[in-house]
Formats: structure tokens, C-alpha cells, sequence
């Protein structure tokens, strides 16, 4: 009875996202420039938190690598940027930051749980300590500037992300692949007796969302024009993307979108009406989410439309 | 040469002796309670603060500051255990569900006391000048506040470590560590015992953040830092084990100094590639079951 449904409304949920699309991509020709900026930004949290659930959502492998992969990309902007075009820059950021979790992901292989959520923020804690350091001795300045490209491009290449983020998001749940990594997230040993490789499918996904990562970090750069490894690789990239998908849940591929969405949305409105209070707020918001709604606005919307049908 | 190496050795107790005492907290928070508390650190920093106040303004010594900061952090980290995290407790489908949201509600927690903190102390580095006099032990010199310092860390973690071997609560706590569904059935009052813990996580924040405050500059944003040296420590010494939070609180600490001795840039980062070394080769930590 409920998949005949889904089916029967599927071309007119398509009709709505073609819409949606349509909508964002002329954008720019109607819409005041800050609008612009804004949405980039908004943009910039939507990418990172979707391509984080596109390993941890299935997996349940929570990881604190992404302001690794963020920062890389950021980084690769700010060394490449002068001596190629900004699409080859942008591909190469995702790439980097594809081969670095490909490693990380052979690495953490034995490990699960707390540990796996604890060596993926050492790591990306390395790595930045170690850029700082790096930087103070051996380049001489910490800090690079970055080739600066104009507020309607940065727009056009974060949607363009966007949609490539959402389509592999939305095929790998629909894939064997998706299911493999679901059933890893369920409960792993069983997984692997029943013949899936769960290394190779496990350092696939995880790199697969640090190439997203990568990306949405190499077009980032050319919009702050100033970075050192502080900014690159802060911890907050981290944390941001657990906090708005949960905030979302990940249940569904809308959860972490809308929660991305609606979370930037309101730190870009804290932290410009109420620059003192706005983490007091933050963390108070945080908190009730996780107390009253702890499977997020999916949940919200699901247990809302049970109670629909069932009236 | 001697010199030097009395040096290294000394201050990596001073330092491991700190980082003893916030290990020690944060693995009763979580081996205890598997509450991963992020705002561990924080709580460091309030106490930290709240001596540089009480120094400032009422010429209070730090020292007296212990048993003011370890206290009133004990109750508010007792009664936060008390309402949020059982709450969550109580809510949450499984132990890791909880693991999980009860470490995303300690980041709101990082964010509300960090924000308050900066609207109560704005952003400045401060620093105290408590006993600053110099010490000469074997012809290499330290300062006196340091050296107190490190006798009170060292004196606090053996005092709670009899308080864990030797008393009917200790003894109820490390039940509950071993195994909560057990230790209940055994007569243990879970929830108090829990609250208790989290509680005493956050008294050994409140007597590290005065200690702290005596030898190394403070700002509202520290806490982080410390939070994370502390989760190292745990991990060294083992997820659950405090015995080995006390052991691998030293280690480190003299692993610091000794780096610190050669690049002070590098120390960080030393912390780091010995973290992430460790969870390749023994994930268990030094005296962790596996």
C-alpha cells in the first residue's frame, strides 16, 4: 500500500525539484547580492553535512575527519590557484582530499565506535598542527592569500556541487552499494558473512564524501581570499555537519539537506542580531533538538504524517 | 646537562601531573557514565577563572580557590548529570544512542559555558602572579607556584585513588564502571552513582582549573585544549581505566616537556602522532581490556 503510493507521487516530487532548481539557478538575476553570498554560505553547510552522510548516515560511523577534507581542498585553492583555471584547482582539491581519506580509510579499519570518532578528529588535528607548524618554519608566513572570484561564480559552482552531491547521494541509497552500506551500519560481522567487503565498501564511501568535501572547500578559499590552517582546518567544519544532520536526521536524504539549511540559516541570523549571545543561543537550541527531537526534523515530519493518515 | 634534564623531567611532572587530573575527570565521565563530555574543558576554564576573580577582587589565594571551584563545580556537574544527561539516559534506545547524543548535548553545553564565560570575562589573555618566587633544587631553577602546583596534582590524584580503592562508594563506582546492569542488581543506586561520577569528573576540572590558573596564561577559549589532551590521556591510558588516566597523565606530560625542550611548536602535534600511533597499534590503551 505505501510503495504503490510513493510511486504514485514520485513525478510530482521530481516536478517540485526541477522547480527548486530552476529556482535557485536563475537566483542571481533577480536577488539582491548579499542574497547571493548567503545562499553560497548556506550552500557551503549543505555540502559538507549531505556528503558526511553519505558515509556516516548508512555506516553509523560517526567521523570528525571533514575539516581534513574541507581544509584540504581550502589548501589546494590557495597553492594552486595563481598557476591553473579554477575548474582544474577545484577537481584537484576534491581529489586530494579523495586520495587522503582513501588512506585514512585503510588506516582505521580495525577501528569502531568511540575510537573510530576519536582518531578521525586526531587526525584532522594533526594535520592542522602540523601545517602550523610547517608553515612557522619552513615557508616562513603562516597564511596564503587566494585568487578571488566574483560572488555569482562562487554561487554557480557551489550549486553546480550541489547537484553532483545530491545525485550520487540519491543513487548510492538506491544502489547495492547503498544496501551494503547500510547493512554495514547495521551490524557489520553479519555483513561480511554474507559476502560483502566491508573494508573496500567502507574507505570507498568515506572517500567518495571527502571528494565533496574537497570541492566545497577549493571554492570556499577564493571566496574568504585570506586563509592560514586556523581557518583551513578549524574544528568547528567537524562538528558542524554531525550537529546539522542530526539536527535534520538522516534518515531520509532530505533530513540532513533542510537541516544544513535551516541550521547556517540561523547561525548567519544569531551571529549578525546577536553577535554576544550567539553561541549561548546556539548551544541552547543544540540542546533541546537532542532532547525533544532526537531523530530530527525526518522524524518530525514522519511521526506528523503517521498522525495524518491515521485521522 | 644535568641541569637540562632535571629541567625536562620536572616540568613534564608539572605538566603530567595537570593533565593527570583532567584525564582522571574526564575518564569517570565517560568510562563511567560514557558521557564523552567535550565540555570537559570548560569546566577547567570556569575554575581557572573563577580563581583569577577571586584572586583580583578579593585577594583570595589560589589554593584556597581549590576547595571553593572543586566543590561548586562538583554540584553543578552533578546536578547537570541529574537533569540533561539522564534525561537522555532514559530516552535513548541502546548505550550507543546515548554515547551518541549525550556527546552532541556536551557540545551545547562547550558553546553555553564558553559564550558565558566571554560575556563575563571578555576575550583577554590573563594570567596570575601567585608565588612567582624561584626555587633552586639542584642547581636548576623553578618557580614556586609551579612546584606547588605539581605537589597538589600528584597529592589530589593519590587521594582519590585511595577514595576509589579503599571507600564503599569508590568501590560502588568502579562496580558500575566494570559493569552497570551487575553492579545494580547488586544494590548499586545506578543513578546517583552515575550523577556522582559526573559530578566528580567535574571536581577534578574545578581543582585543575585553580592550579592552572597559578602557572599558565588563561583565556575563555582554552578549554578545547585542554579537553583534548584529556581525551589522549584517556585513550593512552585506556578508555574506562583510571589508573591508567593517572599513569598516562605523566607520561605524556614528560613526552610534552621533552618536545617542548627540543621545538615548543611541535608539542601539539608530538601528542598527536602518539595518539594516533597508539589507536593503530593498541586501540586498548596501556592498561585497557580489550
Amino acid at each position: 500500500m505505501d510503495s504503490t503510493r510513493v510511486i504514485y507521487k514520485r513525478p510530482f516530487s521530481l516536478g517540485i525539484l526541477f522547480l527548486i532548481l530552476i529556482l535557485l539557478a536563475t537566483m542571481p538575476f533577480y536577488v539582491q547580492p548579499y542574497l547571493v553570498i548567503l545562499l553560497s554560505s548556506i550552500f557551503m553547510y549543505v555540502i559538507i553535512t549531505l556528503s558526511w552522510t553519505i558515509f556516516s548516515g548508512p555506516t553509523r560511523y560517526i567521523s570528525l575527519a571533514s575539516a581534513a577534507f574541507f581544509g584540504v581542498g581550502v589548501y589546494t585553492s590557495a597553492i594552486l590557484g595563481q598557476a591553473l583555471p579554477l575548474p582544474v584547482v577545484i577537481v584537484i582539491g576534491g581529489l586530494v582530499s579523495f586520495i587522503l581519506a582513501l588512506f585514512i580509510g585503510l588506516l582505521t579499519l580495525r577501528l569502531r565506535g568511540m575510537y573510530f570518532i576519536i582518531f578521525t578528529f586526531g587526525i584532522s588535528e594533526l594535520i592542522r598542527h602540523f601545517l602550523l607548524w610547517w608553515e612557522a618554519n619552513f615557508t616562513g608566513t603562516v597564511g596564503r592569500w587566494v585568487v578571488i572570484v566574483d560572488n555569482t561564480t562562487v554561487y554557480y559552482v557551489m550549486l553546480v556541487i550541489f547537484i553532483m552531491a545530491l545525485l550520487t547521494a540519491y543513487l548510492i541509497r538506491r544502489s547495492r552499494f547503498g544496501l551494503a552500506l547500510r547493512s554495514i551500519g547495521e551490524y557489520e560481522e553479519a555483513a561480511t558473512h554474507i559476502g560483502i567487503n566491508a573494508t573496500v565498501v567502507k574507505t570507498t564511501a568515506f572517500a567518495i564524501s571527502a571528494f565533496f568535501m574537497g570541492l566545497a572547500g577549493a571554492i570556499m578559499a577564493t571566496r574568504w581570499t585570506y586563509i592560514d590552517p586556523r581557518i583551513a582546518f578549524d574544528p568547528l567544519f567537524s562538528f558542524m555537519p554531525v550537529l546539522m544532520a542530526i539536527f535534520g536526521g538522516t534518515g531520509q536524504l532530505y533530513g540532513p539537506i533542510f537541516g544544513a539549511a535551516i541550521f547556517a540559516y540561523l547561525e548567519e541570523i544569531l551571529i549578525t542580531k546577536f553577535p554576544y549571545y550567539y553561541m549561548l543561543l546556539f548551544g541552547t537550541i543544540l540542546i533541546i533538538v537532542i532532547m525533544f527531537l532526537p531523530h530530527g526534523l525526518v522524524g518530525l515530519v514522519q511521526k506528523w504524517r503517521k498522525g495524518g493518515s491515521r485521522r | 646537562m644535568f641541569i637540562t634534564f632535571l629541567d625536562v623531567v620536572i616540568g613534564g611532572l608539572i605538566m603530567g601531573g595537570i593533565y593527570a587530573l583532567i584525564a582522571v575527570g574526564l575518564s569517570l565521565q565517560y568510562g563511567v557514565g560514557r558521557v564523552l563530555n567535550v565540555s570537559h574543558g570548560e569546566f577547567i576554564m570556569l575554575g581557572a577563572f573563577a580563581t583569577w576573580s577571586l584572586y583580583t577582587v578579593f585577594g583570595i589565594s589560589p589554593l584556597v580557590s581549590l576547595i571553593i571551584c572543586g566543590p561548586g563545580l562538583f554540584l553543578i556537574g552533578f546536578l547537570i548529570h541529574r537533569t540533561l544527561f539522564q534525561y537522555l539516559r532514559g530516552t535513548s534506545e541502546s548505550i550507543g544512542a546515548f554515547a551518541d547524543s549525550s556527546l552532541l548535548a556536551s557540545f551545547g553545553l562547550l558553546f553555553i559555558i564558553q559564550n558565558l564565560a566571554l560575556l563575563i570575562w571578555k576575550a583577554d589573555i590573563r594570567g596570575l602572579s601567585y608565588l612567582n618566587v624561584p626555587v633552586s633544587i639542584l642547581g636548576a631553577i623553578f618557580e614556586a607556584n609551579r612546584l606547588i602546583a605539581l605537589l597538589f596534582a600528584v597529592g589530589i590524584s593519590l587521594a582519590f585513588y585511595i577514595f576509589l580503592t579503599r571507600t564503599r562508594l569508590g568501590k560502588a563506582i568502579r562496580a558500575a564502571a566494570e559493569d552497570p546492569a551487575t553492579a545494580q542488581v547488586m544494590g548499586v543506586n545506578i543513578r546517583r552513582v552515575l550523577a556522582i561520577c559526573f559530578g566528580l569528573g567535574a571536581l577534578m576540572a574545578g581543582f585543575a582549573g585553580p592550579l592552572i590558573s597559578m602557572i599558565y596564561e588563561m583565556q575563555p577559549t582554552m578549554g578545547l585544549e585542554y579537553t583534548i589532551i584529556a581525551i589522549i590521556v584517556v585513550v593512552l591510558g585506556g578508555l574506562g581505566s583510571i589508573t591508567g588516566s593517572l599513569i598516562g597523565g605523566f607520561i605524556l606530560g614528560l613526552i610534552g616537556s621533552v618536545v617542548t625542550n627540543f621545538d615548543p611548536g611541535l608539542s601539539l602535534v608530538a601528542y598527536y602522532v602518539i595518539f594516533i600511533l597508539l589507536l593503530l597499534v593498541r586501540p586498548t590503551g596501556l592498561l585497557g581490556k580489550s
